[in-house]
């Protein structure tokens, strides 16, 4: 047997020939195109349904919380399970942009932008269950540490408050690293602009920005931080929000597994929501050279992985229940399997552990039907999760005397579905004016970018010509 | 005719391709000029050997935000908790380290990225939304898929002759004399 192995080239990130131009054309003309009719008809649909949340928001204020199906002992309901939903729907982007980013991934590219403005859009869906949630919208502002009426101040020693923290730090440094990866994207579009006030609009969201290099390298470097600062950042949201659980005493809740557990589930949920709306777009946009199969397959292995932990957390949660010899835990464990919400165990079951196992098959992996099945699955899945970690271990904890059946009622539901409008009116606005891709980072992992790609390479070789010097009086 | 009572800004020399965009830095460079600075639609790398530039300091701005956010955070619960409105929870001391880090952790963050993103831009100068380059049709490729050079008038060796002719040697495809807007 030879010692000398094949050298096998990477596949190519952007498929198709394309050189720096096209993909400038490629993403650019969306934004820069007149709206299609097809647009206009899916943000009407979102606005109906902003409408639905404004509504449902503005009858809990007047009302009160006891529109909602919450009881003794559930407390905690469909509020707290979309929040904790959608904010883990929103991990992904900032996984996709910060810890790829690091770990030098360059298929990221193709997805970053559009999975941080999933993150942004999210999370701020999120943020608007637990402010409601207080009741009292009016006095939100007792939980931020500025004095108050009453010289009271928030106990910073409550896991709620660091919530507060957790998820607005997350909102604003998503926010910046979004805006910052955006910066010469503006750039582009404002040089490629028609129309006055695109040109303009894209002109002062550029802030200047010439593609200098001296200014590119202190970008990358500011880039390369803000990576580095969301690495931890993104880990540490959803494990303060898991201490909103396990920091209590309620069986089903204490327990030491939920911040790496939140977590996964968190990274597994984002990217079924990031394939999801991916496989829409790239079909409407005509993107798919850019967020192709071989991406679609990477996105799938991330989801196979995340889903085998989150699997795995399940067992260990069943056997620290029986390890620890505590019958309170014991009780829930064996109440989620055959209690009254066992429906909503054996669902997330199928959702969570079932189905991302049919991605061990490639073929599967590199299906786009399948994968988009799949991802609807695992969001569904998801929610079920949540449903289980609020719901079932709060209205059946210590004392059977004390339990009850947690139903919903319309509200919570139309709250809910309301999110959604939220959530698609600000990314249909997204698609519709803001470049969808990043597109200075694609040329970055095109071979045409590396200097060394032309040293002993025909293929990139263009004849050279005389230089053409513009007169003085042209430039006027 | 407009054109003589206008100051020149530098000499803008397009090249074809990041090789090449990098050469002519290389060369430029090595003729001793100090004012210039190239322009591509994404980072190059190795550009920064071929310029001569010098690490970022925006890491050392960074820290600063850094620790602003982690002294800030700390003395403001500790102040709070211990002195201004002690509460007893559970028996637990006012003064209650661990249960700072999180909060801590996440105003530490807040602060740096907040430190990353305005650092970069005062170091980078923006915004600024008048640039003599602007008014040079051919640059809008810069965010596109042109690779430029520009040797600015301010330089000590400039002389808009000895400039191009540097430009034409490294294979320049376009070269350009860009004025300033007054």
């Amino acid at each position: 047997m030879s010692t000398d192995y094949q050298y096998v080239p990477e596949p190519k990130l952007v498929k198709g020939d394309h050189n720096f131009g096209d993909i400038t054309d490629l993403i650019a003309k969306t934004p820069l195109s007149p709206t299609p009719k097809l647009w206009y008809l899916a943000f009407g649909l979102a606005n109906i349904l902003l409408l639905v949340l404004l509504g449902a928001i503005g009858y809990l204020i007047w009302e009160g919380t006891g529109i909602w199906g919450l009881n003794n002992p559930a407390g905690w309901g469909w509020a707290i399970i979309n929040f904790v939903w959608w904010v883990g729907i929103g991990h992904a982007g900032t996984l996709i942009s910060a810890i790829l980013f690091l770990f030098r991934q360059g298929w990221r590219t193709a997805i970053n932008r559009f999975a941080e403005a999933m993150t942004i859009f999210a999370v701020m869906c999120a943020g608007i269950f637990p402010a409601i949630h207080v009741g009292r919208i009016w006095v939100i502002y007792w939980v931020f540490p500025i004095p108050n009426q009453m010289a009271a101040w928030p106990n910073f020693s409550s896991p709620l408050l660091w919530d507060v923290f957790a998820v607005s730090t997350y909102f604003t440094v998503s926010l910046l690293f979004w805006y910052v990866g955006l910066i010469p994207d503006f750039a582009t579009l404002r040089d490629k602009a028609k129309s006055k006030v695109a040109k303009i609009s894209y002109g002062i969201a550029a802030l200047g920005w010439t593609g200098s290099f001296r200014n590119w390298w202190n970008y990358e470097k500011a880039y390369m931080i803000l990576a580095g600062l969301a690495t931890p950042l993104v880990l540490s949201v959803h494990t303060i929000v898991s201490f909103d659980f396990a920091v209590s005493v309620i069986p089903g809740w204490h327990s030491t597994i939920f911040p790496p557990y939140f977590v996964a589930g968190a990274i597994f949920s984002g990217f079924a929501m990031v394939l999801t709306l991916m496989l829409i777009a790239r079909k409407i946009y005509g993107l798919e050279d850019i967020m192709n199969i071989d991406i679609m397959e990477k996105m799938n292995l991330v989801l196979l992985l995340t889903g085998n932990l989150v699997g795995f957390a399940y067992l260990t949660e069943g056997f620290v229940a029986w390890y620890s010899g505590y019958i309170y835990e014991q009780g829930i464990f064996w109440l989620y399997v055959v209690g009254p919400y066992a429906w909503g165990f054996w669902t997330l079951m199928f959702c969570n552990v079932v189905t991302p196992q049919f991605l061990w098959i490639k073929s599967i992996r590199r299906n786009v039907v399948a994968t988009f099945i799949i991802s609807i699955i695992v969001n569904i899945g998801m929610w079920f999760e949540r449903f289980m970690i609020s719901v079932a271990s709060l209205a059946t904890d210590f004392m059977p005397s004390a339990w009850d059946y947690y139903s919903p009622t319309i509200w919570d539901i139309l709250t809910y579905i309301g999110t959604f409008g939220l959530f698609f009116t600000f990314f249909l606005l997204f698609l519709r004016f803001l470049p969808m891709v990043a597109i200075a980072e694609v040329k970055g992992v095109m071979p045409q970018a590396d200097p060394h790609n032309y040293d002993e390479n025909n293929e990139f070789e263009e004849a050279k010509t005389e230089p053409v010097v513009v007169q003085q009086e042209q430039t006027v | 005719m407009e054109s003589e009572n206008k100051q020149v800004h530098g000499v803008l020399a397009e090249f074809r391709n990041p090789k090449e965009l990098v050469d002519a830095a290389n060369s430029v460079r090595k003729s001793g000029y100090q004012d210039f600075d190239t322009y591509a639609p994404f980072p190059i790398h190795g550009m920064e050997k071929a310029m001569g530039i010098k690490e970022s300091p925006l890491g050392w701005i960074v820290l600063g935000g850094a620790l602003t956010g982690m002294i800030g955070a700390l003395s403001l619960m500790i102040w709070v908790m211990g002195y201004e409105y002690p509460m007893n929870i559970s028996g637990k001391p006012f003064i209650n380290y661990p249960i700072y880090v999180p909060i801590t952790f996440e105003i530490t963050v807040l602060l740096s990225a907040f430190a990353a993103v305005f650092g970069m831009l005062s170091l980078n100068k923006l915004p600024r939304f008048n640039n003599p380059l602007f008014n040079v049709d051919r640059f809008d490729k810069a965010s596109d898929d042109g690779f430029f050079v520009c040797i600015e008038a301010s330089d000590d060796l400039f002389a808009e002759e000895k400039v191009s002719q540097l430009f034409r040697e490294n294979g320049a495809s376009h070269i350009e004399t860009v004025y300033d807007s007054e």
